[in-house]
Parts: C-alpha cells; structure tokens; sequence
C-alpha cells in the first residue's frame, strides 16, 4: 500500500482551552493536540520521549509542553526536548481552517477510521 | 536602528558571567566585543588547582571556548597584541598594545586581579612565579619534570593548594609562612595546626613566622634565603602571598578607584558609562577575592546593562574550602567572633576533627569545620539565611542528622568511591556528578541538577550533591535561598512576588508577570502554578482559578500514574466509616472495573488505574453516595489521621477521633503551599503519628497538646511542641491560625517542615501567641474556606468541564 497523506478533520478549535490539549484517539497510539496562548495549534505523539508519560496532560508555555510525569520540557513546533535532555516526540503537520482543526495523517490510518 | 556597543576588558569570570546572564536578558540590545589577554576562551580559575594536582585537564575546565563566542555574535580579540593599554573616556574607546582603537557606548572593567609579587631582591629571575593562570600552571609542570625542590612563599588556601600540587607532581616542598598559623584569613588556631599536622604527614615542609631575604640564583633561582639566615633549595619559587585588584587602566583614565574601582549598588562607576565587575571592583568597602560573591554582582550588572534596572547588590556573605583531595576543611563568615558573640566547639584530636560555630544573638555569624565538613552547607544556608537557631542549638553542633532528620547526615563523600550511587531515584553516581561540574562548567545545585538529574526528584540526596560541589569547587554558588529567584523567568524571590501581589492588587496571572517584568510572557511549568496559588491565597473570594495553571493532579482531581491513569481517593473524616461507604466505593470499583484497591497511609481508601475519561463518571456515583474529593492528589489539606481515643481504648484521654473530624471538616479542600497533614492521637502514646505531622494533636488528661512541623516524608522530622490549650474550640482556633498563617508565608511547594527550619519556630510562636493576631489569622482562614470547600468532583461531572476529559476525535473504534 502507498501511503499518502490525508488532512483529518478534528474538530472546532474552540473545544481545545488556549494553554490546553486534547487528544486524538489513533491505531499507532494517541496524539495531543496542543493550543497556545496566541492560538498556535501543534499535533504532537502522546507519549514523552522520556518515559512514555502523557504530553496532553502537561502544562502548556510559550511553544512548550512540561511532561507530567518528570518534568521534561519539548518544543510543540519540533518535538525535541529542551536540552540538557535529549530526545524528540513524533510531530504531526497541523492547520486551522475557518476555526476547524485539521491534522495530517497517513492514509491507511483514515481507511480504519472509515 | 544601530546596536549600542559594549566593550567588556576582561575575559575572565565575572565578565564573561555577566555576558551570560546579559544574553539571557536581552540577547540582541548589545553589538558586543571582548578583549582579553590570555590566549584562551573562558575558563574556570578556580579549577586551576585540580589541574595543577593532575586530576583534571585543562579542556575540562573549559566554561566558554572559542566557538561560544561566535555562536552568539560576540567579537573576542584576545591573545598577544589584545591587552587593552588605555581608555579614552573623552572620545569612548579603548586602545590595546597593538594600536588599534575600539569604541563603545558602554564600558564594562573586569580586569581582575594581579598576584602581589614581593619585590625582593632576585624576584625576576628565571623560576619564580605567581600562580594564578594556566600560563603559570604551564611553568610549574614543565618545571616539575625537570627540577626536585620548589618553595611556596604563602601560606593560604592559594600557596596550600600550589605546594599540594607541586607535591603531587614529585617535587619536595616548602612552605613559607609569615604568620605562625596556616590560612588565618579562614582559620582560627586550633583548625589551623590540625590541617599543618596533616600536611606535614603528606610530606609537606614548612617554615612557619619565617620571611624571606633574598633569592638567589645565577640566571635561574636556586636558594632561597630567609631572615634568619636559613637557606632552601629551590628550583622553583610560586609567590602566593595575595592579590591586588587590578586598577591601573581605571586609574589611568581618572576613574575614582580606592583599593579597587569604587562601585555603587549597580556596580557602576563615577562614569555612568562604564561599569566594573569583579575582583577589580570594590563595592561597599570590599573588593572580593572569590567567585560566588562576582557572580552575585555579575547578575545585577547585566540587569543594569540591559535596562531592567531594578536589581541591587548588597553584598555577600562567603564561604571557603580547601581544594586539597583528602582534606576536609570549611569556613564561612566571621569565624572569629568579638565578644558580643558565642562559640560552641567540639574538638577531637585523635579523630581529627575540629569544629566551631559562632553565634550571636540566635543566629550563626561563621563556622569552622575540619575534618568533618558534611554539615558544611547546611550551616552556611542557616547562616545566609539568618535563621533563628535557638530552638536546634542543644542538638546544632552534631549536624542536620540530628535536628530528627534521617536523611543523608553521616555520610562523608571523600571517603566514597567514583562509582558510589548518589541519587538512588535517577541512577547517578558520584565520579557521573563531579565529572559534569568540571567538563560542563557547572556552579550550583541547580546546575547539577539540570545536567545530571541529581537531587532533581526525591531531594534526598541534597546534601551529598551540595559536598560534591563543594569538594570540586572550593564552594557551591547556589544564590541564597531566600533570595532566589521563583524560577528562570523571573528575578523576583517568592517573597517579593507575594508581597507584589498584596501591595499591588494584582489579580490575575497576566497581571503579575506584566507587573513583574516576566522574562517569559507565559511563565513555565514552575511559576505558573505558584503563581496561581499565591493569587488565590491572596484574594480567596476573587480569584478565578486557572487550571492551566495546576498541575495535571490538581486539574483532574486524582493522582497521574506512570501508566497515564489515574488514582481517585474519596474523603473519609478522621479515618472513620460506614458499611454503606465502604458498599458505595465497593460499587463504584465494580462498575468501573478498578484493577486494585488499597488502604492508604493516610486512613482511606484509594481506588487505581482509573482511565481518564471514566473520572467524571466515578466521581459523580461517589458524590451521589456523599463523598466529596480527599485532595489525596494536590498541593492542599489532605488528611486527618486519628487513633481510637477515648470512645473505645482504655488508655484514651480525649475523644480524638470526634476532635479529628472536626479538624478534618473544618481544613478539608483548602489550598496550601505544599501538602498538608493532620493528626490527633488519644494519648502520648500516639497511635495516630501526630509528632510527625505538619499539625499534631497530642490529647493529654489536662489539655490538648499542640506540635507543629513534622513530616514523616523524605526527610523524617520530629514536629516542633507550640502550645498546650484546654479546650477543643481552641485546638481548632490555633489549628486554623496555623494554617493561615503558613499559607500566607511560606513558599510555594515549601512544607511545614523546611518552612520552620527557615524562619524558625520562635517567629511562629510568637505570632499565634499574640489572641488578636491568631483571631485575625483564624478569621481568614475561615473566609478563604468559604471559596475552597467547594467539591471539585460535583464541579466536573458534566458539562464543559466533562468534555475536557474525553478525546477530541475518536479515530479508532
Ligand atoms: C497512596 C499513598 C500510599 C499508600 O498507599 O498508603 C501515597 C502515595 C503517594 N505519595 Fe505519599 N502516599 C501516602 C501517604 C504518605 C505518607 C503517610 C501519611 O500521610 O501518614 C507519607 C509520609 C508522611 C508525610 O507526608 O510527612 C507520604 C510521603 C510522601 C512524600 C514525601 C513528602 C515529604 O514531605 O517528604 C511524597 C513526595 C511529595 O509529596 O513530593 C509522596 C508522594 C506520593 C505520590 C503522590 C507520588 C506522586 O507524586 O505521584 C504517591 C501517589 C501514588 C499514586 O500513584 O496514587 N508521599 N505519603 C498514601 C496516601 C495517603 C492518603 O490517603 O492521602
Ligand atoms: C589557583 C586559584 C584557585 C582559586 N580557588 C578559588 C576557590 O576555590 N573558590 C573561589 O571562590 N575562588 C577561587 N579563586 C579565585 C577566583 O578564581 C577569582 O575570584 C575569579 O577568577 C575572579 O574573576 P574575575 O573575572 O574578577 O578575574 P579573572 O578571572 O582573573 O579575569 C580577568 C581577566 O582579565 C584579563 N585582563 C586583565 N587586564 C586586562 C587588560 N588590560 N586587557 C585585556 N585583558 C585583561 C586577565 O588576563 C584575565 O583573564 C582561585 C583563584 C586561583 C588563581
Ligand atoms: S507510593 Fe510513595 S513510597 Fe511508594 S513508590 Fe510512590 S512515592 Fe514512593
Ligand atoms: S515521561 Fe515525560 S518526563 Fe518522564
């Protein structure tokens, strides 16, 4: 199978909290969708490159994301952890259209959800 | 529009610490350049003595190489031909030795110091030194491989450290000393011949109240000549008998300079467009010789250069270790004491230590340590920190293991090996910590702590990271707790944040950091939720809690677990149930297939590995049985543990189980700095661990007995007794006042405990002492409740605040 890219549709952007998260149920595991203060939106896997703990339920600053579980900070826009730590949590492209959240998923993953 | 441009002279410690913290501030106000007339990039002076004794390199000590300096567009020029020779402040530029000009709109002096050279007759001939540079570590090396006999003219902690390491490279050693006492700028007599006795046993020489005539020597030094007519061998002679700040450019430009360049509280000189930091500058009087006091000053000089000016220097408090491996040693402030003072000594000769404490009225003013320097930090923090010692000074001399604390106290890091586990929660290791704090140019705990993940989860392990950074680095640059900043960004110490907010009526998050001057416009992990406390202790009846601002525990009401679930503990006051209860959380655990329940330390019972999304539905069916949240997850009240009393046990006093549910009733839901535990025990036999407690009950035949402060945690502490009052309305009173009056001056994510140790118990005492100022406290404490006795469970159970709690797309089922 080929995979090609698909926008999804998420949902309205209002339903996410400014400094807030919600997540994507998905086959590979769940996403976060993270929003800022000014409204930048950022898709990100749901699983800190430190231990696995869950980003949504962080606290958001700036284009940050602290991880609940041990405090690690990643950059929204990369994925990568604020040095001195190392690591990087899977990004997904993201884009907000007439205030409706989109995020860009592979294919096959859409063809489960259909 | 055009960038101002500063010229920092000096590539030394403090300049180039000021750099750093200017960067942090205001990265691009500045088009900066950098003269320096060593031939390298930053590096860490301190660090030269290790890598004279051969136990570091000198890539090791590297803080900024050459690259540091162009990743951020700073121009350095340094090396030959770079030492600047003259400042024109009339046409603002500096000259250096090869003639070329540089001008600047500001003026940073940070020259430090020059080694004082005696001028005796001899003193330029070939083999004598000063030592203060890799330049000169460089000569002592090379001079080691080929000649046996050295001299140290010094007896100091510089001369000490240099003849340890000539030592350590072959060569015999003497050590000249005017006084008839080693380092009597650190030590007093007793310490001082218990660390010569030991350096003699290394096989150190010494002459001690000897001064030297004349080195002699045909084109190299070979004899030392002394007063008394005694003559050394010596193919090499280090001068270490002081330094001098480093004016003379300063003074050549007419910049008023005393011993050093006078600066005020800004450290900026009589030109109001050239400052001077470090070794060179002389503040109140004082011109410093070590590095935590020019860090201090490096911070508030690049608050001044990047025009935040609000930040002032007022001195600082110092504290010395000997950098000799294998010697314990430390002194800190005014070890000597006048008569207004106090000492407390304990001395043992055959075991090699040696200690003293000066106290005056109630508070440490120095210390000396020998031999047994593990309590070293902790006394320095007492010490900067002004603490009240009065109720510890039976038990202050034997250390912080014996205020009732069972954390690391006892263990001397010397003595341990590289590959010994320091911090037992992130698997790091001593040679890991000491490695990082040289290769990586680290200063203080918080360092460490970034870099290694020491001490950074449990805290244990403090104290051991502290004696690393101390043995490594001749101190631990830590700023002073009480004037540390909340967190990175931000200058401000939870004090002034907190008295901001009263003082200003600031309201909202938003408000304080504007107010305050916030480096980030959205704070971070660590102050936002500070933040959100301090608003809400501040003005209960107002402040709109923002949850974005708690941490996940607090927002969903239940205990984040490693797996991502959560754990959800009902309320049970004092500890007491009924079988319709425990029928209600039996339902609850079946509906919702709970994977384990258990029996908590606090009296209650606690239901695991509940998903996410299930909480809104778990707690509305435990809300609906008539339980509300037991906080088990939150910076708050928590519980209040009871033992049977009088009601059933024979030994009972009081009915402490009724007394605990009132408690528990009237504190339950209320927001703290830190947890918060109760306890009432029927009897001093205490069942209930009240003495542990951050509040205990002790019921007694006449009274109720009140203790404060303890924790059974990481650090177990015995609680503080405050008072014995008769009645229950009483114990509530104080109980309350208690409360109030540690939510309102204790920083955020400070329990009881190092509150106490902070402030002291007299203080506290006093305050609840005073009937009017307990009442009003208790009165607070009441209307703040009025806000927080709201079920957050029943809050959530539908709605908005239900959504949070669901995915947003399901892309799965
Ligand atoms: C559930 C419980 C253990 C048990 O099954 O008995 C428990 C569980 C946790 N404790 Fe505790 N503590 C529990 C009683 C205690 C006690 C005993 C007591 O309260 O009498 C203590 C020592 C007494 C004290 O606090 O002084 C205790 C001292 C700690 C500490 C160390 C606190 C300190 O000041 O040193 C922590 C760490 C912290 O708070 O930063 C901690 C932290 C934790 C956390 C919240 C760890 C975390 O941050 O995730 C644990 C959550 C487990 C989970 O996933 O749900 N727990 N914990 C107890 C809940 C009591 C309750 O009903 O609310
Ligand atoms: C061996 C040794 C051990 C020490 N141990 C400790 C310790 O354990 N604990 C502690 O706190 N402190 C210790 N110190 C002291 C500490 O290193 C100094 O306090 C600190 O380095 C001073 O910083 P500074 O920036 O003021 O001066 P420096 O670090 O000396 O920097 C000044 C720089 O300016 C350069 N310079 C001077 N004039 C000019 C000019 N005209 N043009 C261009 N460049 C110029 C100098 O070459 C130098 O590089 C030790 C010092 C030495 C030498
Ligand atoms: S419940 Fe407490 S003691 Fe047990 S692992 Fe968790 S924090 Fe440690
Ligand atoms: S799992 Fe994220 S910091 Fe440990």
């Amino acid at each position: 199978m080929t995979k090609t890219k698909n926008w999804v549709e998420i949902g309205p952007l209002k339903d996410i909290q400014p400094k807030g998260a919600r997540i994507i149920k998905h086959v590979d595991g769940d996403i976060a969708v993270f929003r800022t203060s000014d409204d930048k939106v950022f898709a990100l896997d749901n699983k800190c490159p430190h231990k696995g703990g869950p980003l949504s339920e962080g606290i958001v600053h700036g284009c940050r994301i602290t991880c609940p579980l041990h405090n690690w900070v990643l950059e929204l826009e990369t994925g990568l952890a604020v040095a001195p730590d190392e690591g990087k949590a899977k990004t997904w492209p993201v884009k907000v259209e007439d205030d409706i959240v989109y995020v860009e998923l592979d294919d096959d993953v859409v063809m489960v959800e259909g | 529009m055009k960038k101002q441009k500063l010229v920092i002279i000096g590539n030394g410690m403090a300049g180039m610490r000021t750099i750093e913290e200017l960067l942090d501030r205001a990265p691009d106000l500045y088009d900066i350049t950098v003269f320096g007339d060593e031939p390298y990039g930053n590096y860490n002076r301190i660090l030269l003595s290790p890598v004279l004794a051969g136990e570091k390199t000198v890539d090791e000590i590297m803080l900024n190489d050459e690259s540091w300096y162009s990743d951020n567009d700073i121009t350095l020029r340094h090396g030959e031909g770079k030492r600047v020779v003259e400042i024109r402040r009339n046409r603002k530029v500096v000259i250096t030795n090869d003639g070329s000009e540089e001008p600047y709109d500001r003026l940073l002096i940070a020259t430090g110091s020059k080694p004082f050279m005696l001028p005796l007759p001899g003193a330029d001939l070939q083999g004598v030194i000063a030592f203060r540079d890799i330049k000169d570590v460089d000569t002592m090396l090379a001079a080691s491989k080929k000649y046996k006999s050295a001299v140290v003219i010094g007896g100091g902690l510089l001369g000490l450290e240099a003849a340890n390491g000539l030592m350590k490279n072959g060569m015999s050693v003497t050590v000249i000393h005017l006084l008839d006492s080693l380092m009597e700028m650190q030590l007093d007599d007793a310490a001082a011949d218990m660390l010569k006795k030991s350096l003699i046993e290394r096989g150190l020489k010494f002459e001690m109240k000897a001064s030297t005539k004349e080195l002699i020597g045909k084109k190299r030094v070979e004899t030392v000549l002394l007063d008394d007519g005694t003559r050394l061998d010596a193919d090499l002679v280090v001068m270490a008998v002081g330094i001098r700040p480093n004016i003379e450019l300063a003074q050549k430009a007419g910049i008023h300079c005393e011993r050093g360049i006078v600066v005020d509280d800004t450290m900026l000189t009589f030109d109001p467009s050239v400052h001077a930091v470090g070794e060179c500058a002389q503040h109140r009087g004082i011109a410093y010789g070590l590095v935590a006091p020019l860090f201090e000053q490096a911070k508030v000089c690049a608050n001044h250069l990047a025009q935040k000016a609000f930040a002032t220097y007022k001195g600082s408090t110092t504290s010395t270790k000997l950098k000799v491996t294998g010697i314990n040693l430390f002194s800190a402030g005014d070890f000597k004491g006048n008569e207004d003072c106090e000492e407390i000594v304990l001395e043992d000769k055959k075991a090699g230590i040696y200690k003293k404490i000066i106290l005056q009225d109630d508070k440490i003013k120095g210390a000396v340590l020998y031999g047994d320097t593990i309590d070293g930090a902790w006394y320095f923090q007492l010490m900067r920190e002004e603490s009240d010692v009065s109720e510890i000074r039976r038990t202050l001399m034997f250390g912080q293991s014996h205020v009732g604390d069972s954390g690391t106290g006892g263990i001397d890091i010397m003595s341990m090996s590289d590959d010994m586990e320091i911090c037992g929660c992130n698997g790091v290791s001593k040679g890991d910590i000491s490695y990082a704090i040289s290769s990586k140019g680290l200063f203080t705990l918080d360092d460490v702590r970034a870099h290694t993940k020491a001490s950074s989860s449990c805290g244990t392990c403090t104290g051991l990271v502290e004696q690393i950074l101390m043995a490594t680095l001749g101190s631990d640059y830590s700023a002073s707790p009480s004037e540390k900043a909340l967190c990175k960004c931000t200058e401000h110490s939870h004090d002034r944040v907190r008295s901001a907010i009263t003082s200003n009526e600031l309201k909202t998050i938003p408000d304080v950091m504007k107010f305050l001057d916030w480096k980030n416009p959205d704070g971070c992990a660590s102050c936002r939720p500070a933040l959100n406390y301090y608003l809400l202790c501040a003005w209960p009846m107002e402040y709109k809690d923002d949850g974005q601002s708690r941490f996940i525990n607090e927002r969903a009401h239940g205990n984040i677990q490693k797996d991502g679930t959560y754990s959800v503990v009902p309320r049970m006051f004092g500890g007491l149930c009924t079988a319709d209860d425990l029928r209600a959380i039996a339902d609850v655990s079946d509906r919702y297939s709970v994977p384990e329940m258990k029996v908590t330390g606090g009296q209650r019972i606690d239901l695991f590995g509940v998903k996410k999304e299930d909480l809104p539905d778990v707690w509305s069916d435990l809300s609906e049985a008539g339980f509300v949240s037991g906080h088990a997850y939150g910076k708050a009240m928590r519980t209040c543990k009871t033992c049977a009393g009088a009601n059933w046990c024979r030994f009972g006093t009081k009915d402490s189980t009724g007394l605990g549910v009132k408690i528990e009733e009237l504190s339950w839901g209320s927001w703290m700095p830190h947890k918060f535990k109760f306890a009432v025990s029927g009897c001093p036999r205490n069942c209930a661990e009240a003495t542990i407690k951050d509040f205990g009950v002790v019921c007694v035949d006449s009274g109720y007995e009140l203790h404060v402060g303890g924790n059974g945690g990481i650090k177990v502490r015995v609680t503080d007794f405050m008072t014995k009052v008769e009645t229950e309305e009483e114990v509530l009173e104080w109980a309350g006042a208690f409360c109030q009056h540690y939510r309102e001056d204790a920083h955020y994510l400070e329990r009881t405990a190092p509150w106490i140790e902070r402030i002291g118990l007299a203080p506290i005492k006093e305050k609840l002492e005073d009937d009017k100022v307990r009442k009003e406290l208790y009165e607070r404490f009441i209307i703040s409740q009025k806000a927080a006795q709201i079920d957050p469970w029943k809050a959530r159970t539908s709605g908005k605040l239900k959504k949070e709690f669901m995915p947003i797309k399901d892309l799965v089922s």
